[in-house]
């Protein structure tokens, strides 16, 4: 066991965890957070993503030592339900899931991905998302709300849904 | 080990399983007998039983479940109006509690957002069986149940009120949470002054009733998700987040080998290692508490456990021919003509194909988690179960403890399309729980999931034969299929039917070997065994949904190695591959149009009017395939056609898949996809039409991809690199979607039309595009290329 320095959502938080564990259980369990999931342990499937310095990275492969004072944003880091991100906003408007499981590693590796190219291209979008997984094949409805994000119309509908 | 003696005895029940029995306070005889009215399951030979039991339960319910004929069990008001429904059927991600809180909505005349839904928690909510098999809104839109809880609600509210105000009842109306004058809006009482916080005290009314379609103000409109906002922020609780203080993380250490029993295990291989708090071994099941989840997985890793040799598998590179040839087998008969071999004997042309399925898995996007706190006589479970009244009875059974002692919380886990390992999870959360005293929660390990944890889908060979008379009209038609399987849902009283259940001492439903098949007694079509172009007659009655005469169906099920049960679709998905594919194969024999020939043999007038909706839908050119292709190279394109009317009338549905074969490499794209379906009256068009894009794409990945594979001792295909699901990033075709609104008919199953019916398009469309059959799902690129070859060969 060894104490790490860990800030997350803006925030620091001291753990006392052996330092070899995977960053995704320090999440999910030391922190409970609920927004990054584990889906398969080896990087496969995206379910745990968080950003790292910009880049989305998989969690659940990460250990905790390597990240230590590193900026980590979570999906309860990039929005709220009163103050939604846009991402967060277009998938509800396209009602963009079904059980839900998937969706912290779909939008926080598109946020990661929009963010660098917000002009991207769909089959730019598409190869980004080439390593992310939804196993109820919401992909019509996921698609169709990142790509809503990358024209315009996310940002418009979560300006004014902060207007009301 | 002392079992040998017991097993020779009996050889469904170890001496501990007995033992734990009988703690439970069963019998062994009503353990090993009882399968009668209380367990629903899934049944491949025959009728689903959980009709029947819905019967029954109807009457009561379990032992310990708000009686389903009383509306207290169903649905609450309070003082402020507010009103709680309770329902069975819980929400999996398909969209089923939306569309349940419109449906109490709609007959209790308040706004959509009024209403809470409380689903599958044993200490409040009805016994309704699983949530499966697309029974779970007809169950409760249909005649009874919730809907009809909603119903008598309306009735005794409006009856109060007239008593309150003095009113006539005809010159009441229910309106946004009150009853108030038709005439006079002056006359009016809330449902809050009206019985708030109190109970109703009343029977469910068969005879109450239901508002009519044309009245809907809620009901047949789009409505959101109410989950989704905390879903997309990272609030919303999966059981993988609950957590209890002092909770515990188990992992199990499951066998290397299928069939592998334990010798020994050496607990000081894990002495040291921080956190650790037991080993825990209970027959061949074993596993390890530790403080933290990333200890319990390092110890159990390191923990040396000596196993015996496995059982061995099949050769899976001939386990089609396995299926085909093993004996004893249990035949069952769906429909019997008795003159199929003469009518193809007069046949111009006899045309057969074999086409086969392997098997598939749920593979969930989150590996299966539980948490479970045993406490002396008492267990709470928090489990993603489909079923929680029956996993109450038969964890109680595992763990030896009285049914009414242990309390199910349903908490959803990710997607589970059928049993995957959400009850397994369960029961290894459990027995470690219960070994240490303490709430311990288990998530399986990825390869735990996909290699010990789930009961996968079924494999099936299925062959074709068929007779043309000299105009191309089928005369004859026979199918027949062989498929495996072991164990299915646990139900109420079989722990042993999931993999933590027989590690623990607990048998598999046993096998019951049956031929020659008894004759049809009575039409079912549950399985889609009955292609849809035949009369379906049974005992001088038609009910199936086409016109062809001479038919058989028969099946043959022999007992898999692996682990099985109802995957989306089961058994139906497979059939209406074989069925749908030959009925291609047969109008390209007949030189007709493959809508043009469906057509000229349906009958029923539903899935004649899908057939023709999709093909409206894609401005479907009336011509046969394969299209004219002159190119030998390179990218050509075709489109397939492919329809089902849903275990014969649970859901109407028929599609076009508009693909590109790249004939260099074998790989398929489907470009577009047009659907049309009748799941008869609406409820939410929205989460309707989100089941049907789902049902499609992974129908799509299941024939392109999927498939579960192994060695000769056990499955290899144990992450997303060995087990091939199409990710995210794909060229996703687009889709046009008809949907048919019948408003008046009964509420059929959505969840699973679209995905049965997928393969077969796909497969046609190939054909089309190249004039090359393939019948071996997935369509891998090698699997396109040989047939692409094996079709030049021919030509």
């Amino acid at each position: 066991m060894s104490a790490i320095n860990l800030k997350i959502n803006g925030k620091v938080h001291a753990v006392d965890v052996d330092p070899t564990t995977p960053l995704l259980y320090v999440l999910s369990d030391d922190l409970a957070l609920n927004g990054p999931k584990f889906g398969c342990g080896l990087g496969q499937c995206g379910a745990c993503t968080v950003i790292m310095k910009g880049e989305a990275i998989r969690s659940c492969i990460t250990p905790v030592k390597s990240v230590e004072g590193a900026e980590i944003t979570t999906l309860e880091g990039i929005g709220t339900t009163e103050k939604l991100h846009p991402l967060q906003q277009a998938f509800i408007e396209e009602q963009a899931a079904q059980c839900g499981f998937c969706v912290n590693g779909v939008i926080m590796t598109a946020k990661a991905f929009l963010d660098k190219n917000p002009k991207a291209s769909d089959q730019e979008i598409q190869q980004a998302l080439s390593g992310v997984l939804c196993r109820c094949f919401t992909h019509v409805r996921m698609m169709r709300a990142i790509y809503r994000v990358r024209d315009g119309h996310g940002k418009e509908v979560a300006r004014e849904a902060a207007a009301k | 080990m002392s079992k040998q003696p017991e097993l020779m005895h009996n050889p469904t029940l170890t001496e501990e399983a007995a033992a734990a029995l009988s703690r439970a306070g069963f019998s062994r005889r009503a353990f090993l007998f009882g399968t009668g009215a209380l367990v629903v399951s899934f049944s491949m030979h025959g009728a689903l039983e959980t009709a029947a039991a819905q019967q029954n339960l109807f009457a009561g319910g379990t032992a310990g479940s708000p009686p389903l004929n009383e509306l207290d069990s169903w649905i609450a008001i309070g003082a402020d109006g507010a009103v709680t429904a309770y329902t069975g059927k819980s929400e999996l991600g398909q969209g089923i509690s939306t569309a349940q809180i419109q449906l109490v909505a709609e007959e209790l005349c308040v706004p959509f957002e009024r209403v809470k839904l409380i689903y599958s928690d044993t200490a409040l909510t009805p016994d309704q069986g699983i949530t499966s098999g697309s029974q779970s809104h007809p169950t409760n839109f249909n005649e009874k149940n919730l809907a009809l809880a909603g119903a008598t609600a309306r009735e005794a509210l409006i009856e109060l009120a007239s008593m309150r105000l003095g009113v006539a009842k005809d010159e009441l109306v229910a309106m946004d949470g009150a009853v108030r004058g038709k005439s006079d809006a002056s006359k009016k009482v809330s449902y809050g002054e009206l019985v708030g916080g109190k109970k109703f005290e009343l029977k469910l009314d068969p005879n109450a009733k239901r508002k009519p379609a044309s009245e809907w103000t809620v009901l047949g409109t789009p409505a959101r998700r109410p989950d989704l906002p905390a879903v997309v922020t990272g609030q919303f609780e999966f059981v993988h987040n609950v957590r209890l203080p002092g909770m515990l993380h188990g992992r199990v250490v499951r066998p290397p080998a299928v069939g592998a029993k334990v010798m020994s295990v050496d607990e000081s291989s894990v002495q040291g290692i921080p956190g650790v708090v037991k080993v825990v071994v209970k027959n061949d099941f074993v596993g390890v508490v530790a403080e933290k989840p990333w200890q319990a997985i390092q110890a159990a890793n390191k923990l040396k456990v000596n196993w015996s040799a496995g059982t061995g598998m099949p050769s899976h590179a001939d386990f089609y021919n396995y299926l085909r040839t093993q004996q004893p087998v249990r035949d069952t008969l769906l429909v019997n003509s008795k003159d199929v071999d003469e009518k193809l004997g007069r046949a111009a042309t006899v045309v057969k194909a074999t086409y086969y399925y392997p098997n598939q898995m749920h593979g969930s996007m989150g590996t299966s988690c539980a948490v479970a706190d045993v406490q002396g006589e008492k267990a709470t479970l928090y489990s993603p179960t489909q079923g929680v009244w029956p996993v109450r009875n038969s964890t109680a059974i595992l763990l030896g403890l009285k049914p009414e002692n242990v309390h199910v919380i349903f908490k959803r886990g990710s997607g589970c399309y059928g049993l995957n390992a959400a009850d397994t999870v369960t029961y290894d959360a459990a027995l470690l729980s219960q070994a240490v005293g303490k709430p311990v929660r288990v998530q399986l390990s990825r390869k735990d999931e996909m290699a010990w944890g789930e009961n996968y889908g079924f494999a099936f060979v299925m062959d074709e034969r068929a007779g043309l008379d000299a105009q191309g009209n089928i005369i004859a038609w026979d199918h027949e299929s062989w498929s495996a399987n072991k164990g299915n849902r646990p139900g109420y009283t079989r722990p042993g039917n999931v993999i933590t259940g027989e590690l623990a001492g607990f048998a598999p439903e046993p096998f019951e070997a049956r031929s020659p098949a008894p004759e049809p007694r009575a039409y079912t079509n549950n399985s889609n065994g009955v292609p849809s172009y035949v009369t379906g007659t049974v005992a001088g009655k038609a009910e199936g949904s086409g016109k062809v005469k001479a038919e058989r169906s028969l099946t043959h099920n022999i007992p898999s190695p692996l682990f099985t049960a109802p995957l989306r679709s089961p058994a139906r998905l497979q059939n209406t591959f074989a069925h749908e594919s030959f009925m291609d194969e047969l109008a390209a024999r007949a030189k007709a149009d493959p809508v043009e020939f469906r057509l000229r043999h349906l009958s029923d007038e539903r899935l004649i009017a899908v057939v023709k909706a999709a093909a409206e839908l894609a401005n479907w050119e009336t011509r046969p395939s394969p299209k004219q292709q002159t190119r030998r190279t390179g990218v050509v394109s075709g489109r397939g056609f492919s329809c089902v009317a849903y275990e014969g009338e649970n859901g109407w549905a028929a599609m076009v898949a508009d693909v590109e074969v790249n004939q260099d490499n074998g790989k398929v794209t489907v470009k577009r996809i047009f659907f049309s379906n009748d799941s008869g009256p609406i409820s939410n068009p929205d989460g309707l039409r989100n089941q049907i894009e789902g049902g499609a794409l992974q129908g799509m990945s299941r024939a392109l991809g999927e498939e579960v594979t192994w060695d000769n001792e056990k499955v290899t295909s144990v992450d997303w690199q060995t087990y091939h699901s199409l990710p995210l990033g794909i060229e996703v075709p687009e889709f046009k979607v008809k949907l048919i609104n019948r408003p008046d008919e009964r509420a059929t199953g959505a969840g699973e039309t679209s995905i049965t019916i997928v393969a077969a398009a796909i497969a046609n469309a190939i054909f089309d595009a190249t004039g090359a059959r393939i019948r071996q799902a997935p369509f891998t690129s090698q699997r396109v290329k040989a047939a692409l070859s094996e079709s030049l060969s021919k030509a």
